[in-house]
């Protein structure tokens, strides 16, 4: 165990040293954080100013789930997306061989190895946007309220991960998926809206079959002190279930893999 | 021979080119189309928004109207030039275009018309699901409107074209365009209309937004499809478009020509 933190925080050290050469970069994508920030808070703004509710949701409450969906996106982004890139890169070259040779998981070695420290300012803006939404609300969550918060932010975001490690594993037999990556990031764009919003198919939808409620409206409403203990139990279900079948799929896909140089 | 005859001629030869292009690569092209869900998401939020009552102006339909109307001059209109040409100017393969005796800003332009009719495939079930939807409502009716709405979507296609195309060509001056070309769409889809209606955005966005070149690209063929104009208000649409499509034109060739200079063909 302590090996792998070892190794963790190397390849966290490399990352920032890299990130670093690049200073102009790093600024310019910090400001674009803050323009997407102020795009995707827009559409709340306009609609909260003519409706004080909508379906159960006013305005500090949807600001939580924002705030939630750029925690999680801040993660994934800088975390595990620029990893799995590499991946899918180091599949089509071959040189995915060196991972599988080392005595690691080769899960752990590619979902961990490359970041993008730039996003922190995604989850400053997250921060950010949930402290000024429980100003805005007049009373501060209790304590067990935001452990609960947390620990279902934790859940959302390896619910989130499972989802990609599925597309990774995709890259063993269709090695082209850029694009599949682009359509993951579109559909995870739904999820800065409160699942309640949306009606019929789409809700059924963004639920059960891309559990995107999962990673942002029920860790909100926990927070909020709004989530069932029975809706609890079922996001944590949901989130290891998830966790169980990516890492079972993924084992199929290495015994699968053949690699591209010998 | 005149540079417009020569390049009259290859035309043809060009856009079977492009038809070859989008065939081969026609399974990421759709996942490509695909990933446009921004205008679907908003639509299932506003309509079950506007559904107890209107949104200001907007009913229902009315927004079921505007949303899918986005998604159809969308498709017809987006292209991806400035990836294109950013990738090749970095690559170097870009050196292959120049020996050609053709701009090449004709020859990446009949690449994506070629495209178009793979990408009316994705319209014209789009148009028929809004005709069948309560969208149908809201539609303008107008013969005159529609009409014109084929010569306001190629003028939306030019200035979308032209821009892109200098966009990409920025890639002669700087290496990393990603980051930029993720905020030109950031101000794109806030002024022309891609996320959220014009109509209900603070005042004085709506008013920069009218003026500027995104508007002319999105939201002024929209305007054509679900709203009734007045001749005053279609002829200020139009003369804004055709200015706006000679300015991206031009600024295309501009930029084009002070960025080749500086073109080093890296790696080849």
């Amino acid at each position: 165990m302590t090996r792998y933190l070892q190794i963790w925080g190397v390849q966290l050290r490399t990352s920032l040293a890299t990130a670093m050469t690049y200073r102009a970069s790093f600024i310019l994508d910090g400001f674009m954080s803050l323009v997407w920030i102020a795009l995707a808070l827009l559409p709340l703004i306009v609609l909260f100013d003519q409706r004080s509710m909508v379906s159960g949701w006013d305005r500090p409450s949807a600001l939580i789930v924002i705030a939630y969906f750029f925690g999680v996106k801040a993660v994934m982004e800088g975390i595990v997306s620029p990893s799995l890139i590499q991946l899918v890169e180091r599949i089509r070259n071959g040189a995915f061989d060196y991972v599988l040779l080392k005595p690691v998981d080769a899960q752990f070695m590619i979902s961990a190895c490359n970041y993008e420290p730039e996003k922190i300012f995604d989850f400053i803006g997250a921060i950010v946007i949930a402290t000024y939404a429980f100003i805005l609300r007049g009373y501060p969550p209790t304590v067990g309220q935001v452990a609960l918060g947390l620990a279902l932010f934790v859940a959302g975001v390896f619910a989130m991960y499972s989802l990609w490690i599925l597309c990774a594993a995709a890259a063993f037999w269709v090695v082209r998926l850029d694009n599949l990556i682009y359509l993951l990031q579109a559909i995870f764009d739904t999820a800065r809206w409160p699942v309640q919003v949306f009606r019929g198919v789409w809700r059924i939808l963004f639920t059960f079959i891309i559990p995107v409620a999962v990673m942002t409206t029920f860790p909100a409403m926990a927070m909020l002190g709004r989530l069932s203990a029975r809706a609890t139990l079922a996001t944590f279900g949901g989130a290891i279930a998830m966790i169980v079948i990516s890492r079972l799929v993924w084992r199929a896909a290495i015994r699968n893999y053949t690699s591209a140089s010998s | 021979m005149s540079s417009f005859a020569r390049v009259w001629r290859a035309v043809p030869t060009l856009l079977r080119i492009g038809v070859a292009e989008t065939v081969a690569y026609r399974a990421e092209f759709l996942v490509w189309i695909l990933t446009s869900t921004m205008p679907l998401i908003m639509l299932g939020l506003w309509t079950s928004v506007a559904s107890e009552a209107p949104f200001r102006t907007f009913s229902s339909s009315r927004f079921v109207a505007y949303y899918l109307s986005v998604l159809i001059v969308r498709h017809l209109t987006s292209n991806w030039v400035a990836w294109q040409l950013s990738e090749e100017i970095r690559l170097g393969v870009l050196s292959m275009r120049l020996l050609r005796p053709i701009h090449p800003f004709f020859s990446y332009a009949a690449t994506h018309i070629a495209a178009l009719p793979f990408r009316s495939l994705i319209a014209l079930p789009l148009t028929f699901i809004l005709l069948i939807s309560s969208g149908a409502s809201a539609l303008s009716t107008d013969p005159l409107q529609l009409a014109l709405l084929l010569p306001s979507l190629f003028f939306a296609w030019l200035i979308t074209f032209g821009i892109l195309f200098a966009l990409g060509c920025t890639s002669f001056w700087f290496t990393q365009m990603f980051g930029l070309f993720n905020f030109y769409f950031g101000v794109w889809s806030l002024f022309s209309g891609y996320l959220l209606p014009i109509a209900l955005l603070p005042s004085w966005i709506g008013r920069i937004a009218e003026y500027s070149p995104f508007y002319a690209m999105l939201g002024a063929p929209i305007e054509l499809m679900t709203e009734s104009l007045t001749p005053h208000q279609l002829g200020v649409l139009f003369a804004r478009q055709a200015l706006w499509a000679v300015a991206a034109v031009a600024t295309a060739f501009w930029v084009w020509r002070a960025g080749v200079r500086r073109f080093e063909a890296v790696g080849g």
